[in-house]
């Protein structure tokens, strides 16, 4: 538990996002369906930061890097966004038939530099394209690290489509062999991920179902991608699950109970990956 | 027993006595006799009904929805999803009304309906399996399997009971 914390408070001070999924807080985002039909159809999704899955009582999930795209791959608008003191939710319109994706993704750069003799961690939300001008003059032994998370779901309006996952070979990212809208409790899914657009071997993956408010036991499924990238998932039960795939991280385990990696320690390069998964009773 | 007669007419006079008993053991038609279960319920909706055909190896054919067909803006096509064996199976390629497939809610009661061979898609001979779900607003969803074969043997060819959102389902041949 104390790894855990110390985990989350190195999170922050590096990345300073609450997007970060390793961290102990989950971020999640939850359409009102993930399995529609009819002709004028909506989805309406709660986005948030908990603990507790799928349970508003943390913080919102900030909208700002929060887009949408039809199957034909072109992007639509969000609408009616609101943020709220636990939780922000906003509306898409579903014109089209098959699988749209609903994604909030952040690349950033963490990293350190040294001036007058002290070691300083980039400033919060430094990214490639920003680096130069948040670095302050004289600044020198500039270290940095890609920091790439992605946070998407996929709802889909008739036949399931999968025009929608072609990889950009940024960060973590998820190429189904099973379609994320066709899931049911008893049968095995198969997910492929990519790392930077080559399939990742051994990359962590967490699987944990919605409801954790009222049971006693987590249920939390650890599963690691085998040597194509991919992992297999039998779902226990029909409901909500958060899926969470990360690069494995030895700076927590190197620190271990002696907390956070010195500033100094060259930055690691991290990439995050969240879903949540809709699974069907059969 | 129309259908026989019928085909006497056009089979002719004189072999029509003769291949009357081997039409009577090689039926057209399956009539499917559906119970949909009285509830006493505070709001009750008639349920979405999906009648489809599985046969292994071929995808499956929907042979009839009963959904609210009629309402503006085909508003009524916002709960097929809910009849969710059926959408998953077959529904969800499908485009809505659906031509000679959609129909009506039905009121509680023995509801018929009959479909020709080639409907079923079961011009092949072989087994197969008519597949029942009923789905109900603010209710429950139930979902009944009756194997069948075909050539089938005219009379009774199956049954299978609910307990829930179904009553008895009984298929015949003809």
């Amino acid at each position: 538990m104390k790894k855990q914390i110390w985990g989350f408070a190195a999170t922050v001070a590096l990345a300073a996002m609450a997007a970060v999924p390793a961290s102990a807080h989950r971020q999640w985002m939850l359409p009102s369906s993930t399995v529609l039909s009819g002709d004028d159809v909506w989805v309406t999704v709660d986005a948030a930061v908990s603990n507790d899955l799928f349970y508003f009582e943390h913080q919102p999930l900030r909208l700002d890097a929060v887009h949408a795209w039809a199957p034909d791959g072109s992007e639509v608008s969000i609408e009616n966004k609101a943020t709220g003191r636990y939780r922000s939710t906003f509306d898409v319109h579903l014109t089209q038939k098959g699988t749209y994706r609903i994604a909030s993704v952040a690349d950033m750069l963490m990293g350190s530099y040294e001036l007058n003799g002290k070691t300083e961690r980039l400033p919060r939300g430094t990214t490639a394209a920003n680096l130069a001008e948040r670095l302050p003059a004289g600044a020198t032994n500039v270290q940095t690290a890609e920091a790439n998370n992605r946070n998407e779901i996929f709802v889909t309006v008739g036949e399931p489509t999968t025009t929608l996952f072609k990889p950009t070979g940024k960060g973590i990212e998820m190429v189904p062999v099973t379609h994320p809208n066709d899931l049911f409790a008893g049968e095995a899914a198969t997910f492929q991920f990519l790392l930077d657009g080559k399939p990742a071997a051994d990359l962590p993956v967490t699987v944990i179902p919605g409801g954790i408010r009222y049971r006693d036991q987590l249920g939390q499924i650890d599963l690691k991608t085998d040597a194509e990238g991919k992992v297999a998932v039998t779902w226990p039960e029909p409901g909500l699950y958060w899926m969470n795939v990360t690069t494995p991280q030895t700076a927590r385990g190197e620190g271990g109970e002696g907390g956070p990696p010195p500033a100094s320690a060259a930055p690691q390069r991290r990439a995050g990956y969240v879903t949540t998964l809709e699974v069907m009773a059969p | 027993m129309q259908s026989p007669s019928r085909t006497l007419l056009i089979g002719g006079s004189l072999s029509a006595v003769l291949t009357a008993p081997v039409l009577a053991a090689a039926p057209a038609t399956m009539d499917v006799t559906i119970t949909i279960p009285q509830l006493k319920v505070a709001e009750y909706h008639r349920p979405y009904v999906a009648i489809w055909v599985e046969k292994a190896g071929a995808p499956a054919k929907t042979v009839a929805v009963w959904y609210d067909y009629d309402m503006k803006n085909n508003e009524g096509t916002k709960w097929l999803r809910d009849v969710r064996q059926w959408w998953r199976a077959s529904g969800r390629t499908m485009t809505f009304p659906a031509n000679g497939i959609t129909g009506a809610t039905r009121a509680p009661g023995a509801q018929k309906i009959s479909f020709s061979r080639a409907q079923l898609g079961a011009t092949a001979p072989g087994n197969y399996v008519l597949v029942i779900e009923a789905a109900r607003e603010v209710g429950g969803r139930e979902l009944l399997r009756i194997p069948f074969t075909w050539p089938a043997k005219a009379g009774p060819g199956g049954r299978a009971a609910g307990k829930t959102e179904l009553g008895a389902v009984t298929v015949a041949f003809r």
